[in-house]
């Protein structure tokens, strides 16, 4: 079997990424893909910190830092400079993460794909606040701890792809750094591609999610296996493709998975029941959407 | 080429004429002209730019950051509660030493709702390390856009150009534009020093121990150190190339004053109008310090002009809550280490757009003479009882 991934590294050993980081990976992966033609629209998250501080960056391309909710009009800006300069064969990717995107990001987000900009938007998703300690963000699931969900999340995670589906942008994918090669090829697939592009990553947060260091590419892997972050594409928000697990696999229940995770140590047998029933009729309607769309 | 236009369409025709690159803004009344104008422009070929029609104004000064940092001519325009809502992103620019030019139309602060005039939207930025230049008619509007340019791509500071709603913004005069091939001799391609580069990868923005940060402070302060001379010098330049020019303050008819009032805004013409009649009528001993530039405050250069009078009258279209008129407090803070200074008045008017007649300056004056000292530490005008 050929080799997918190139050997180009456009970001360096020796950033400040906690041993573990989902979000570090992603981005190198992200980065391969995309080569060095490419400029960095970097919001408040745990790559902020990552990157390192001044006068170091981690990364081998210019990088732009922004405030916290500006991934999607700070991008716009770039890219417009970037066409009236006639600097076109420029690649634009937004990295933000769940914080930045489901919550105080999601309106300039939706604007810019609104106005169908043309850039990457990456959102690496590692289900909380974690730069800041770990507090719930809308993108943390049902039943996790965080430190503002002292008792356990009461509400479901948002739906971030079908929140941008519905915006109609030609394309939209989740990621998973434990599929390197899939993840590579979406990525190669969202640079050819005009128009806003969204990267959905889940990316494991071994402080966060309470886990160990080297459990890190296992939960991707087991994420995507046991159908709670099902790995697909949707194009101008209707044609929808799945990756993996394939539609004929029968997905893994959930509790190894869950079980391996400190955050969701407290949850009862019958609140796992709960969650795998969740699981289970979002996998279903996904498939139905494969289907019909 | 003369046109008829309003002190918005002066803006639309100062960004044109400065050949911004990427505009990004938002619909605000009493800005909106300005937006609509600029569209004009750009889908008609006739300014050859971006413009990105963001959700919000906190939108529009990220993108404008954007689009500065990758190496475009940025420029926007914007209004009270839209420019509150930028708040974040107008220290970001500054910070990021990006020559951002912005138009502010001045409109009062909600609740309660009101799109009319007062100065508070901008006077609440004014820490924020944007240079402010606030206009007397639209033909300042137009050529205090330029020389925004031309000064913040010279220090690498944003710069404000401010106007009063409707009382310049929607009001009609005649216009000099200059010729654009005279505004392309003075305000060459925008060529920024730093910025987001593939042959010089960098990062900007990020995170700043305090081994640095405090150092970064301090080249803002000698960015706005270096701001006056610069100022000066451009509108010395635009005297030279397109033939008119302001100064960072204006001194009228004070040479025999000994009573100055301090304007800024459309206030000034209003003070003009009754200055002129006093002396027509042989009264000479009144005069106007129009401040055209408030940051950086031209301390030095006020207190030249207000320190050979005996009594100054502040007039503030704003207001600093526990304090008083904020161009007053200023103007008194210039004088902090001066063994002489004038008696100061702060009078306060035409909050929310209330008018301010040539009668309301007339009373104006009539109280600061005949008052040895203020009666009380902040006199209103035109307040109903």
């Amino acid at each position: 079997m050929r080799n997918e991934i190139p050997l180009e590294e456009n970001l360096n050993s020796g950033h400040l990424a906690c041993p573990g980081c989902g979000g570090s990976l992603s981005m190198r992966l992200a980065l391969k893909a995309l080569g060095k033609k490419t400029y960095l629209v970097l919001t408040a998250c745990c790559w902020s910190i990552i990157d390192g501080p001044f006068p170091y960056s981690a990364v081998k391309l210019p990088l732009m830092h922004t405030a916290f909710e500006t991934a999607g009009s700070a991008s716009s800006g770039v890219r417009a400079a970037l066409d009236i300069l006639g600097k076109k064969d420029i690649t634009v990717m937004a990295w933000a993460g769940d914080g930045g995107t489901f919550d105080i990001g999601i309106q300039a987000l939706s604007g810019a794909a609104e106005r169908n900009e043309d850039f990457i938007y990456s959102c690496y998703d590692n289900e909380a606040y974690m730069n800041t300690g770990i507090q719930r963000s809308s993108g943390t699931p049902w039943g996790a701890w965080t430190t503002t969900t002292p008792e356990s999340k009461g509400e479901q995670k948002k739906k971030m792809m079908e929140i941008m589906a519905a915006h109609r942008i030609p394309y939209a994918a989740t990621l998973s750094p434990a599929y390197p090669e899939d993840f590579i090829r979406k990525y190669k697939k969202a640079k050819s591609i005009k128009g806003t592009k969204f990267m959905h990553i889940l990316s494991p947060c071994p402080p966060g999610w309470k886990t160990s260091s080297e459990q890190s590419m296992k939960l991707s892997r087991m994420a995507v296996e046991s159908g709670v972050f099902p790995l697909y594409e949707v194009e101008n928000g209707t044609k929808y493709t799945l990756n993996y697990p394939s539609a004929d696999f029968k997905i893994k229940p959930i509790n190894e998975y869950v079980s391996m995770q400190g955050r969701f140590r407290h949850l009862n047998k019958e609140q796992i029941k709960f969650m795998q029933e969740n699981v289970t009729s979002e996998w279903q309607r996904l498939l139905r959407k494969l289907k019909y769309a | 080429m003369k046109e008829v236009t309003t002190g918005n369409h002066a803006v639309s025709y100062g960004a044109m004429l400065s050949r911004a690159q990427v505009i990004a803004a938002y619909p605000i009344t009493p800005q909106t002209q300005i937006v609509e104008l600029l569209s004009n422009f750009c889908a008609t070929g006739k300014l050859k730019a971006k413009f990105i029609k963001v959700e919000s104004e906190h939108s529009v000064m990220a993108a404008s950051i954007g689009a500065s940092l990758a190496g475009a001519r940025a420029f926007t325009a914007t209004s009270g509660q839209g420019l509150a809502l930028m708040h974040e992103m107008i220290h970001w620019a500054a910070n990021g030493r990006l020559p951002i030019v912005m138009a502010d139309v001045n409109r009062s602060m909600a609740p309660g709702w009101s799109i009319w005039t007062d100065q508070n939207d901008t006077l609440s930025q004014r820490d924020t390390g944007w240079i402010q230049l606030y206009c007397e008619s639209s033909q300042e509007v137009t050529d205090s856009i330029i020389q925004g340019f031309k000064i913040a791509e010279n220090v690498y500071l944003p710069v404000m150009v401010i106007l009063d709603a409707f009382v310049l913004s929607h009001t009609s005069e005649v216009i000099d534009l200059p010729d654009i091939k005279l505004v392309d001799k003075y305000l060459p391609p925008f060529k920024p020093k730093d910025k987001l580069d593939l042959k010089n990868p960098r990062a900007f923005g990020g995170l700043v121990t305090p081994d640095f940060n405090f150092e970064l402070k301090y080249k803002m302060q000698e960015a706005m150190n270096k701001t006056i001379p610069v100022a000066k010098w451009a509108d010395r330049e635009f005297k030279r190339v397109i033939g008119r020019s302001y100064g960072i303050i204006e001194a009228y008819k004070c040479e025999k004053a000994d009573t100055i009032l301090v304007t800024s805004g459309t206030i000034t013409s209003t003070s003009r109008y009754v200055i002129n009649q006093l002396h027509a009528q042989g009264k000479k001993n009144v005069g106007i310090l129009k401040i055209r530039m408030f940051r950086p405050f031209p301390a030095k250069e006020v207190v030249s002009v207000l320190g050979k009078a005996k009594k100054v009258a502040v007039i503030d279209r704003n207001i600093g809550y526990g304090v008083g008129g904020i161009f007053c407090q200023e103007v008194k803070a210039a004088f902090g280490n001066e063994k002489k200074h004038p008696e100061f008045f702060n009078f306060i008017t035409g909050i929310g757009g209330r008018d301010v007649t040539p009668k309301d300056i007339q009373g104006i004056i009539d109280y600061t003479e005949t008052h040895k000292k203020p009666k009380e530490e902040i006199v209103w005008v035109g307040l109903r009882k």
